[in-house]
């Protein structure tokens, strides 16, 4: 059965945490929500909350059991984490929100279900499509209707492979990082933090904490280039304090940092037993000769987060390039995206971290309720434009970090021949390259077209950065997907430019089960009555099918 | 050659194969248009006696030689096709529609309901009955496509990336060439395979073609065994699953694949070059897919896409050369069914070329059919 706008989850809705309304922010049943925030992380809780207290009826969607996102993970309470704060720099922050969740009652959290669409009904309306159960297995699609869509899906953990990189022991450093919130376990005993980013340092000292030996932090670019956007560094005192304290604890667990070089390759049977280490040039190529081997028994590593936009994008909202090679919405000052009716907040805008995040949430709560006609307390403005301010202010200091993180146009160099680029499909870069030079792929979709790059079950997230440069870099400056250095000052690399109008896999008998709604090409359209295939064409009036021919 | 879609990539191997030199020219990689986005049946099934049909049992049999030929990358299959019934009424309308078929060349077996299951032991109970094509058959199109290209050998040039963004003509109107923004490529013949985008570049030659797009996505599950065996769809469904819905352009082919994933497709809407996600679209073909093999019902839809077939008024391709511009020829405007047409199309081309007789009427295709209308 399908359910709509309100049956599907009001009283009796069985995974939403259901509150009782504040007065001022009550909701008919049937009537659609204020607000729908897909994401329950910094951003999306921020503005949920936000806006229940300023009055707005609000529907909370997230993929998980738990609120907080990829930042504040919340153990599971039967691995009996004392203090999950201990692992947070920040949880004070998060406990503040949940409190004012808890005061406002009016936000219906809707957790474990899976956002696949969203899609205009009208102008004033929006349906968000959802699929439940724990990894969106369920069957029963949910249909949550709102006059404001808040896009707070965050980012994903960007990958560039190189040999040896789907080694067991392997493992995502962001990953080994929500690993260790959520389930407090670690990757290995040994364990290289590798890549490049401000995580990773966050990652290292994390791991050591809870125990683990980090021989060493190999970081591609050097920290040197922070200094060329020391403005943005001086304005965020914040983010100095936390790389000192970083720093202060790698120091402690005498971790050693390796500046200006990357894992090269990875080494081990069954699983990792050790890593190649190899200094790296000005554009990320590895110099020869220089390549060192490090004992371990994991390897945690990543190169920086990708925005994750895909519904949006199925809505049509513009990106733009980053300066790190990956693609984030275009948000104006008020964070509303170029499609009205739709904002975003966090990481979908450019990663910057959860601070930025919850600002951003905030400001795009204040945002949507001046749209739907509700006027904020007149002591609110100052708060408001302070919010503004620091916005903007950690706004460019993300986009210098981006700038010193971006990929150099070398690394491509790290791969051999018959280096797996797509794990999933299992397509190497000779298979990639192949397409790319004799059978005339030019882009990032081309390649998937003739190499199932992509196609597997991470639908191109893993390997959708690499495989762009790729086809990029060997067509030259022509390149329709851009090429390496055409997107940033510093060589960084293109972004894919995918599109995924399914933003997570949905079961055939969930879509089937849909309501059914408007015809495709309704029958009153004129053009529908010349098909060849249809029953009442004259053309052909015996074809009773009309499949694609 | 403007265009580098399966269609302008079997043009060009034929007629590099008939010893011209052949230059092919597209604004973006190779099946990076509708080719791209297409499902790669290869269908007699479905097409009524007439001119289509005969391009359709022409192009089977070109496809078979071609799979001797090309790579086996092309995942080429002689899978045949399966279409049911549901009703004693639409058994009987299939019956009927089959005989017609069969009197034209195409070999058509009823399928008794009780026999169904041995084809096909998926599929739902309780159906009618079903014939099976054993012509129709199966390819990867981006990959037929780029082999061919390749398979053209050393008469062919590749111009990727380049936009056709003009017609070079001579004193009497005749062609020269294609003018593109890295300068003018010469030859005395062009052809305009450009698919959807066919009635721009007739534009650009100065003629009318009202080539349009009409919308429809496909929908591609996770990797499964082999479940679905041949390509599988219902002959009666609209009449009687979607009944309200006469409009329904839709009767979702099933089909299974080399690499696992079952493919759903596809619906037709004209919408122009809109590529926003229609969830009622996508419903419908759960719907119908669920309904032909229920096993499909917990299997989950990993992606869908949307692609546009190029049509013409009549739901005929434009195919030959066009009176209107001496040297101009056309190759375009096959709808659902350009990747199972390409061969022949491209034979027909190769053979204008060449001065040559067709291999068959092609006069229900002329180009200049639709002048009066313009
Ligand atoms: C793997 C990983 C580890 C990280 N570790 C750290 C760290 O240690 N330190 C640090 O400072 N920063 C870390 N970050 C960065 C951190 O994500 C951000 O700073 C912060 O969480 C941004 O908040 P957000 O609200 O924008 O996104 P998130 O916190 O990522 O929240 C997004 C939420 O959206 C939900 N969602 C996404 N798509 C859908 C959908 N289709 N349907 C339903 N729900 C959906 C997700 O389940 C998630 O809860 C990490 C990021 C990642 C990806
Ligand atoms: C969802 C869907 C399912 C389908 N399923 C099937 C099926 O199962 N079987 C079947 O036979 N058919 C199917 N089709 C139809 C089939 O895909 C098309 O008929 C076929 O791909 C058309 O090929 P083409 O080469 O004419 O066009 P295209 O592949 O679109 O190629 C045209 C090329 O011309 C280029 N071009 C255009 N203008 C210019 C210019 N000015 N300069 C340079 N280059 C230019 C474009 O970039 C493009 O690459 C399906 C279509 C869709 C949308």
């Amino acid at each position: 059965m399908p359910l709509s706008a309100s049956e599907a989850y009001e009283p009796h809705e069985p995974h939403a945490s259901h509150e009782p309304h504040a007065p001022h922010a009550s909701k008919e049943p049937g009537e659609p929500y204020d607000l729908a925030v897909i994401g329950a992380g910094s951003a999306g809780l921020a503005g949920a909350v936000t806006a229940s207290e300023l009055g707005l009826t609000v529907a909370l969607l997230d993929a998980s059991a738990h609120v907080g996102g990829q930042f504040y993970r919340t153990p599971e309470p039967a691995l009996g984490a004392a203090r999950p704060e201990a692992l947070h720099h920040d949880w004070a922050a998060f406990a503040d929100l949940r409190r004012r969740r808890q005061a406002t009652g009016g936000i219906t959290h809707l957790a474990g279900h899976h956002v696949w669409t969203v899609a205009r009904q009208s102008d004033e309306l929006w349906a968000v499509h959802a699929v439940t159960g724990a990894d969106g297995a369920g069957e029963r699609p949910v249909r949550v209707q709102a006059r404001a869509i808040l896009v707070a899906t965050g980012a994903y953990e960007r990958q560039l492979p190189f040999p040896g990189w789907t080694l067991p022991g392997v493992v995502g450093a962001g990953g080994a990082q929500a690993m260790l919130k959520s389930g407090l376990v670690l990757p290995g005993r040994r364990i290289v933090v590798a890549g490049s980013g401000p995580l990773l340092l966050a990652v290292a000292s994390s791991l050591a904490a809870a125990g683990a030996h980090v021989p060493a932090v190999v970081e591609a670019t050097g920290y040197l280039r922070y200094a060329r956007h020391h403005r943005a560094l001086a304005a965020n005192p914040h983010k100095l304090l936390e790389a000192v304290v970083h720093g202060s604890a790698l120091l402690r667990h005498r971790v050693r940092l390796r500046t200006r070089s990357a894992v090269t390759e990875v080494h081990g049977r069954e699983r990792v037993e050790a890593v190649t280490v190899s200094r790296l040039d000005g554009d990320w190529r590895p110099v020869p000769g220089t390549g060192r081997r490090i004992a371990c028994d994991a390897l945690a590593v990543g190169h920086g987060l990708a925005p994750q936009i895909d519904l949006a994008v199925g809505l049509g909202c513009a990106t733009r390039p980053t300066a790190d090679g990956t693609s984030a919405l275009v948000l104006d000052g008020h964070q509303e995206t170029s499609v009205p009716g739709v904002w975003a907040a966090g990481e979908t805008g450019g990663v910057g971290g959860a601070q930025l995040a919850r600002a951003e949430g905030e400001l795009a709560a204040y945002a949507v309720a001046a749209r739907l006609g509700v006027r904020a307390p007149r002591t609110e403005s100052a708060h408001v434009a302070r919010l503004r301010r620091r916005r903007d202010r950690m706004r460019s200091f993300a986009d210098a970090m981006a700038r010193a993180h971006a990929p150099g146009p070398g690394w491509p160099e790290w791969l051999a021949e018959d280096t797996d680029v797509c794990r999933c499909e299992e397509v190497t870069a000779g298979a990639i390259r192949e397409a790319v030079a004799d059978l005339g792929a030019r882009d990032a979709r081309t390649v998937k077209l003739l190499t199932r790059a992509g196609m597997g079950w991470c639908q191109g997230r893993m390997c959708g950065a690499a495989v762009a440069c790729l086809a990029a870099g060997a067509n030259g400056a022509a390149g329709a997907a851009g090429v390496a250095g055409a997107a940033g000052a510093d060589g960084a690399v293109a972004p894919p430019g995918e599109r995924r109008p399914l933003a997570v896999p949905v079961a055939l008998g969930a879509l089937a089960a849909l309501e059914p709604g408007e015809p495709p090409e309704p029958p009153t359209s004129p053009e529908s009555n010349d098909s060849p295939r249809s029953p009442e064409s004259p053309k052909s009036p015996k074809s009773p099918v009309e499949p694609d021919r | 050659m403007v265009g580098a879609g399966v269609v302008g990539a079997a043009c060009a191997y034929y007629a590099a194969r008939s010893g011209l030199r052949v230059t092919v020219l597209d604004r973006g990689p190779v099946a990076g248009g509708t080719t791209g986005a297409g499902e790669g049946n290869l269908l007699v099934s479905d097409k009524e006696p007439g001119p289509e049909l005969d391009l359709a049992l022409l192009s089977t049999r070109l496809w078979r030689e071609l799979a001797e030929e090309l790579p086996p990358q092309i995942e080429y299959e002689a899978k045949g096709g399966l279409v049911v019934a549901s009703h004693e009424e639409g058994m009987t309308a299939l019956r009927d529609f089959a005989a017609a078929q069969h009197k034209a060349g195409v070999t058509a077996e009823e399928i008794p309901a009780d026999r169904l299951h041995d084809l096909e032991p998926h599929l739902a109970p309780g159906l009618a009955g079903g014939v099976h094509y054993p012509q129709d058959a199966q390819v990867m199109p981006a990959l037929a496509a780029a082999h061919l290209l390749r398979a053209a050998g050393a008469r062919l040039r590749l111009h990727l990336g380049e936009e056709v963004t003009g017609l070079l003509t001579g004193g009497s109107g005749e062609i020269q060439g294609v003018r593109t923004a890295s300068g003018p490529v010469h030859a005395p013949y062009v052809v305009n395979a450009a698919g959807a985008w066919g009635g721009e570049l007739a534009r650009l030659a100065g003629v009318a073609l009202p080539v349009l797009p009409r919308r429809g996505f496909v929908l591609v599950t996770e990797p499964l065994p082999r479940v679905v065996r041949r390509k599988v769809y219902a002959a009666d469904y609209v009449a009687d699953v979607a009944s309200g819905s006469a409009a329904l352009q839709t009767s979702a082919v099933v089909e299974g694949t080399p690499a696992g994933p079952v493919l759903i497709g596809a619906s037709r809407e004209r919408v122009g070059f809109d590529r926003t996600l229609s969830v009622e679209v996508l419903r419908r073909l759960a719907a119908q897919a669920t309904a032909l093999f229920p096993v499909l019902a917990g299997v989950r839809v990993m992606r869908t896409y949307p692609g546009f077939r190029p049509y013409l008024p009549d739901h005929l391709p434009a195919i030959g050369a066009d009176p209107r511009v001496p040297g101009l020829l056309h190759a375009c405007g096959h709808e659902g069914a350009g990747i199972g047409l390409a061969p022949a199309t491209g034979l027909i081309v190769a053979q204008a070329l060449a001065g040559r007789e067709p291999p068959l009427d092609i006069a229900p295709f002329r180009p200049e059919r639709f002048a009066s209308a313009a």
